[in-house]
């Protein structure tokens, strides 16, 4: 390499003795960023194990509020956005511009459900009061009947403690769409004499702050994608210009390396 | 792209993950992400917690190995990662070995500072 002039290489900044080592300078830096990443979920990760060791029942029983169904898809949505943001990798180190587009616009296409689906989820955990802290509010009791669509014939009957079925724990509370807002159910379970737990808002601070800054970083990673795309257009990427593709996948991944766990920890308590 | 000065020995660092490899890692994620779930519906007790982290641990070094492309970069980044995943992984023991200790001074389904 003693014949490389570097001055002649356009993709190597003057700082740098070779691609090589410009490349894994990059890289490097980026990993100690991830690492950044990792520890500022680490904290979040300890304030729910702490949470949870201590207090299992709220855990247990806050967790049925949330859909599976929805966070199963999300998982399966940001895995799939995973290969393709691998398979944009690919396409950058053998120059296939075109390929890099078509690849980042599906992993664009991937981030826009996974939002969607989340802002449908948080929507709803609005709509019912399950908002962290001192601004738990679970309404049920203002919901329960209010419309006059979801009133079912035993409490128009006159009956005033209509047989409930008894909450399963297998599946969400969460009522189909077609029942509407009144869905969570809280009132009648109370009223079949279950034992809610104290300060199920801790479950809900937990939830609302991992879950939104995870969110947040799903937003950054859009940023990043879309600033990819632009470049791929102009055909910049190649075997020796792909860094910022790899980079980018990198941090797409460590997303969804913590939905990974985010998914099973909270959607997935027994 | 023709890059003046550079040849087959700057793309030394190059290693490009064939599409089976990411095909079967993708396969392999979704597969688990079904048996996570599907796990859920069997009563393992305090077990459920273990093989969900399991599962989620294995998941977790597919996606590091295979799509960060760990297994071939330069294993200096591998260590950084690890370090990073063993110094959560202390913290958040220490803490928990920690917070155990003040659990018979618990109010019944109150957090630490929390009253009734």
């Amino acid at each position: 390499m003693s014949d490389h002039e570097p001055d002649h290489n356009p993709h190597v900044a003057h700082h740098y003795e070779t691609e090589k080592q410009q490349f894994e300078s990059g890289k490097l830096g980026m990993w100690v960023f991830l690492v950044t990443e990792i520890l500022l979920f680490g904290g979040l990760f300890c304030w729910y194990a702490i949470y949870r060791a201590n207090h299992p029942e709220v855990f247990i029983y806050a967790s049925r509020y949330l859909d599976k169904v929805l966070g199963g898809i999300n998982t399966i949505i940001l895995i799939c956005s995973s290969l393709t943001m691998a398979w944009a990798v690919r396409a950058a180190q053998m120059g296939n511009n075109k390929l890099v587009v078509r690849m980042i616009l599906v992993t664009l296409l991937c981030a826009c459900g996974f939002l969607g689906i989340k802002a449908v989820e948080y929507n709803h955990k609005l709509n019912a009061g399950l908002t962290p802290g001192r601004h738990y509010a679970p309404r049920h009791e203002e919901q329960a009947g209010a419309d006059p669509a979801v009133v079912d014939p035993a409490s128009a009957a006159g009956d005033a403690n209509p047989p409930v079925a008894p909450p399963d724990d297998d599946k969400s509370l969460i009522a189909p769409a077609a029942r509407g807002p009144e869905g969570l159910n809280l009132g009648e379970e109370k009223a079949q004499g279950e034992q809610v737990p104290d300060n199920v808002a801790l479950f809900f601070s937990i939830y609302w702050v991992m879950t939104g800054l995870h969110g947040l970083h799903v937003l950054a990673g859009m940023g990043v994608m879309i600033w990819l795309l632009l470049r791929a257009k102009r055909g910049e990427f190649g075997p020796h210009n792909f860094l910022a593709v790899d980079c980018g996948a990198l941090y797409w991944h460590v997303v969804d390396l913590v939905w990974i766990f985010l998914f099973p920890l909270l959607y997935l308590i027994d | 792209m023709t890059t003046a000065g550079s040849s087959d020995a700057h793309l030394s660092h190059v290693h490009i993950v064939p599409p089976k490899v990411l095909l079967a890692v993708w396969g392999a994620l979704l597969a688990l992400t079904v048996v996570t779930v599907a796990v859920t519906t069997v009563d393992l007790g305090e077990f459920n917690l273990v093989v969900a982290l399991l599962i989620a641990t294995v998941k977790a070094t597919l996606v590091a190995l295979y799509f960060m492309h760990l297994r071939w970069d330069r294993p200096f980044n591998g260590v950084i990662f690890l370090i990073a995943i063993v110094t959560t992984f202390l913290f958040i023991t220490i803490a928990l070995l920690d917070s155990k200790e003040y659990q018979p001074t618990l109010d019944e389904g109150q957090a630490p500072g929390l009253v009734k």
